[in-house]
């Protein structure tokens, strides 16, 4: 019933506006009016919001940066993560100045160059300086970022290593990461999905000599100024391990093992002292007040970044990053995989 | 090169045989005719538009109030919303459909389709393509694959629901999600029948091109639409049979047992027994397709814009061969950069700062583009019909996600914003945008081409406005989303407390896609209300000198009643010294003493 009187109505509405609109074609008529021939008046109606509504929308990107640029994430808690925001802030400038000098003479031209009866376009097909220019300048402020970006990536993924990385084991499953940390003779041991049973969730060889001292947890802890190479295994589907306040994110594939270095340089206490994140916390705490949910307190999180499946909104795990005493500490509670399996 | 007329002296008197036979199936359904073809596509197009935009809408509400119950949920999704409340697999699926309906069946076919059928043999000076039942052909693959495609909707086990990329082994296995199951293999076989179909246009586009161009017609003398739709079905032949064998061997693995794609996948309790495969073969394999697809989707549009955007300055396109020198830097450069979809699968590093290289380099053609667009602004005597707003509107999203493509294509950058809402925004701007915007510009200047009468202008200025500005307050803001880290393809953000600040945009951008969804109502009803009520149009309404404008109102078989034009200059002499009218189509001869620029 209720379909059937929205169906009436719609149908009803739509024969009303063809009415309306021959209503308003006759009386058009009647007036002599052409009414689908675009006149002088059309041109500079639209020329003139062509103009308005262009420069507004530039205005309006002002606005955003300055009500929601403070939503981005607080500085990088990596020390690579540095000179990633480093680069992205040059990009950043040079397209905010291409943006802001490219939009609003788009719309000015739209503007000025509204049709008028009586003028005449200028006849300029082509001018080879002027394609020059604008093929050569893009060109040296690309090659600027090609080399500064590519410079970034290979120290990121080559990364020169003063100290031995500590070894630590990411791994994905629908829908939750489960940690191996390579004990103390920083080699993991082998592992393989048919090897999985009971308890043995990550499917570690017990076999392996190096898989005695692995420690299997639910939880990350990372220590202060010291490099952590993650390894990455999926056993399902491809999960994308995603760390968006050490700006560092790798895909887990099934079948195949990927890693990523980073060196964590702020300890989740400090972190917390950060401006920007007090600022953040206290946001979302209000919120969560006005909803009578729990107070929030920050955590570095870890996200799957790659649609895996229902729960994928949900796959997530707090990294707590601490002083090398701390995080030995809570390493030496936890039981090894000689104890556990 | 030399162009040859294929003109048949008998002609004309097959045709008028011809014209005396049609029934309504003849014309309307199984016609060879190109412009009823082109009309085929556009309206195919237009009715998966209006789901793949309802998709959107649906779940726009779900993320602005996430887990709320909403009867209209229940209404549209049944089962798949109980209490109306939105389930996590369907909204999935609907990222899903909506992708996979936009960027194939929309903008690929529901775009290139449309334009390439109408205006190529118009537009070069040809009675019809190349091959009619071959063009035919590819318009019934396409409406079966698009019957699929809406079929996979209605099955049990939910639409295929693995993002529009279908990565597997996510998609590859019924275990890993319900819309995994049957949803994925109808899929898969509507895929497969798009791609032929689009085959079949393309290659005979190609061969209508280079063959069966009027004589005085050379390449430099094409109008830019014509480059541009020639270049797109070049990356169509040379992409898509990649894409096909991407998803020949997801099917095998599928259904056959074997493994190409899976290896070690521990699932439901055991080890399922896939060995040796590698998921990112396949993600090799689609983007290989996947970037040209970009440009498949793009090119078109930007072509479109060239021609509406010359026509409506009254001026010359400016720097024509610098517009047909980026077209072919594009397309060469779109098939050396698909790695860029690919910087953290954990492939080789040095690939990586490869495809950096290349993808920082299509920015140099890019941006040739957009100057030579404002600089044919300037000076100009813009004439804003409907058309010529979207094309301006193009040139803006063109710029805008334009930019942030310098961001996303740095391997370097890429890492903390990939597959974030920075994305989102990114390629919704540059490309949704920019292509739908140069769809739009293609419909209100051809209509008069295609349906003999005029569109409305006030509802098309009303309804640029409205698809502009909610445009852009859908998509600008979510850079900021994918900056303050949030993912994509998320169900709710309400499992992550650091996102709750974000909630309030979340809303804001779903206001503007409600607005900006119902908006595109004004141009459905002006649509087909000026198919049949609209206003006799008059031969060259805009005034244009391509060839298409020199054809009579009425359509008629054959495209020309007499002779073939003959063409004589190229197709942007808008505004010449010396000459009396602000236009001289291509088939005027030159004055005495007149000197061609082509």
């Amino acid at each position: 019933m209720n379909t059937v009187s929205i169906i009436v109505l719609v149908v009803l509405a739509i024969l009303t506006l063809v009415q309306v609109m021959r209503i308003s074609e006759v009386s058009s008529e009647i007036q002599g009016g052409k009414d689908n021939e675009v006149s002088e008046k059309d041109n500079d109606t639209q020329g003139r919001l062509m103009f308005f509504v262009g420069m507004g929308f530039v205005i309006s990107v002002v606005v955003m940066y300055i009500k929601w640029g403070p939503l981005s994430l607080p500085e990088p808690a990596s020390e690579h993560g540095s000179e990633i925001d480093g680069l992205w802030n040059l990009s950043m400038l040079i397209i905010n100045i291409v943006f802001f000098i490219v939009q609003p003479i788009l719309f000015y031209f739209a503007y000025k160059y509204r049709g008028k009866k009586g003028t005449k376009a200028v006849h300029f097909a082509h001018n080879n300086k002027l394609e020059l220019f604008w093929t050569v300048v893009p060109a040296l402020a690309l090659a600027v970022l090609i080399i500064w970006g590519l410079n970034v990536w290979s120290t990121l993924m080559m990364p020169e290593n003063d100290e031995e990385p500590i070894v630590i084991e990411l791994y994905a499953q629908q829908f939750n990461w489960t940690v191996r940390y390579s004990g103390s003779d920083n080699a993991l041991g082998f592992a393989s999905v048919y090897d999985i049973e009971g308890a043995n969730i990550v499917g570690v060889d017990t076999q392996d000599a190096a898989s005695a001292d692995d420690i299997v947890t639910k939880e990350l802890h990372l220590p202060v100024g010291k490099p952590v190479l993650f390894q990455f295994r999926s056993q399902d589907v491809i999960h994308s391990a995603y760390f968006p306040h050490f700006r560092a994110q790798m895909n887990c594939v099934p079948g195949a093992t990927t890693n990523f270095q980073f060196t964590p340089t702020i300890t989740t206490a400090e972190i917390r002292q950060n401006k920007d994140v007090k600022r953040h916390v206290e946001e979302v705490n209000a919120i969560r007040a006005a909803k009578g949910e729990d107070v929030w307190d920050f955590n570095y999180v870890l996200l799957c970044n790659k649609i895996c499946g229902a729960a994928h909104y949900n796959m997530q795990m707090d990294i707590i990053v601490e002083t090398e005493d701390e995080y030995n500490a809570w390493l030496n509670e936890q039981k090894t995989v000689a104890e556990t399996l | 090169m030399s162009t040859k007329s294929t003109e048949n002296p008998h002609f004309q008197d097959h045709l008028m045989e011809h014209h005396h036979k049609e029934n309504f199936f003849t014309k309307y359904i199984f016609t060879m005719d190109h412009k009823m073809i082109g009309k085929q596509f556009l309206v195919t197009g237009m009715f998966m538009g209006i789901i793949g935009v309802m998709m959107s809408m649906l779940f726009r509400l779900e993320l602005a109030y996430p887990e709320q119950s909403f009867p209209i949920l229940e209404f549209f999704l049944g089962k798949w919303a109980p209490d109306g409340v939105m389930s996590p697999d369907m909204y999935l699926a609907l990222v899903t459909i909506h992708g996979t309906i936009m960027v194939f069946f929309v903008l690929t076919a529901g775009l290139s389709g449309t334009f390439s059928n109408l205006l190529i043999p118009l537009q070069i000076g040809a009675r019809d393509m190349a091959s009619g039942f071959l063009n035919a052909l590819s318009y019934w693959f396409f409406a079966m694959s698009s019957v699929v495609m809406v079929v996979s909707l209605f099955v049990e086990s939910g639409p295929a629901s693995a993002g529009w990329t279908v990565y597997p082994p996510l998609s590859a296995l019924p275990q890993a999600m319900p819309g995994s199951g049957a949803g994925m293999t109808l899929w898969l076989i509507s895929m497969t029948l798009f791609i032929v179909g689009s085959l079949l246009g393309s290659l005979n586009y190609i061969v209508t091109v280079l063959n069966m161009r009027t004589k005085g017609m050379s390449m430099t003398r094409l109008p830019l639409t014509i480059w541009a739709f020639f270049v797109t079905a070049v990356l169509g032949v040379l992409s898509f049979p990649v894409l096909l064998s991407a998803a020949l061997l997801l099917m095998f693995d599928r259904l056959l047992g074997t493994s190409f794609y899976l290896s070690d996948i521990f699932m439901g309790g055991e080890v399922l027994s896939y060995s040796g495969g590698s998921p990112v073969l396949y993600q090799h394999l689609f983007w290989f397709l996947g970037h040209p697809e970009v440009y498949i989707i793009l090119l078109p549009a930007l072509g479109i814009s060239s021609e509406v955007i010359a026509t409506n300055s009254r001026k010359p396109i400016f720097g024509y061969r610098a517009m047909v020198g980026s077209i072919l830097a594009i397309a060469f450069l779109s098939f050396i950069v698909w790695g860029h979809h690919m910087f953290i699968t954990g492939m080789n590093p040095f690939l990586g700062s490869v495809f950096t290289f290349t993808t920082l380099l299509i920015a140099i053609p890019s941006a040739v583009k957009a100057f030579n667009y404002i600089t044919t602004l300037w000076k100009g005597n813009i004439q804003y019909t409907p058309a010529m707003m979207f094309s301006i509107g193009l040139v803006s999203t063109f710029v805008t996600g334009g930019l942030t493509g310098v961001i996303l294509g740095d391997s370097a950058l890429d890492i903390n914003v990939h597959d974030t809402y920075f994305v989102v925004a990114h390629f919704h701007i540059v490309m949704g945008l920019s292509a739908i915007f140069g769809m739009f510009a293609g419909v209100y200047h051809w209509f008069p081409k295609m349906y003999g009468r005029m569109m409305n202008k006030s509802m098309g200025y009303a309804h640029f406005w409205l698809t502009f500005i909610t445009a852009y307050g859908v998509f600008f803001p979510m850079h900021f989303l994918g900056m303050a880290g949030l993912p994509r393809r998320y169900y709710s953000n309400t499992a992550f407390p650091m996102f709750d600040n974000l909630a309030d945009i979340n809303v804001l951008i779903t206001y503007f896609a409600i607005i900006g969804g119902i908006a595109q109502l004004i141009f459905i009803f002006n649509f087909f209300y000026s198919i049949w009520r609209g206003p006799k149009a008059p031969q060259n309404p805009w005034k244009a000198n391509s060839l298409e404008w020199t054809t009579p109102v009425e359509h008629l078989h054959g495209n020309w009643p007499g002779e073939i034009p003959v063409v004589h200059r190229w197709a942007y002499d808008y505004s010449k010294p010396g000459a009396e009218e602000d236009f001289i189509p291509q088939n005027v001869p030159l004055a005495e003493g007149e000197e061609s620029g082509h």
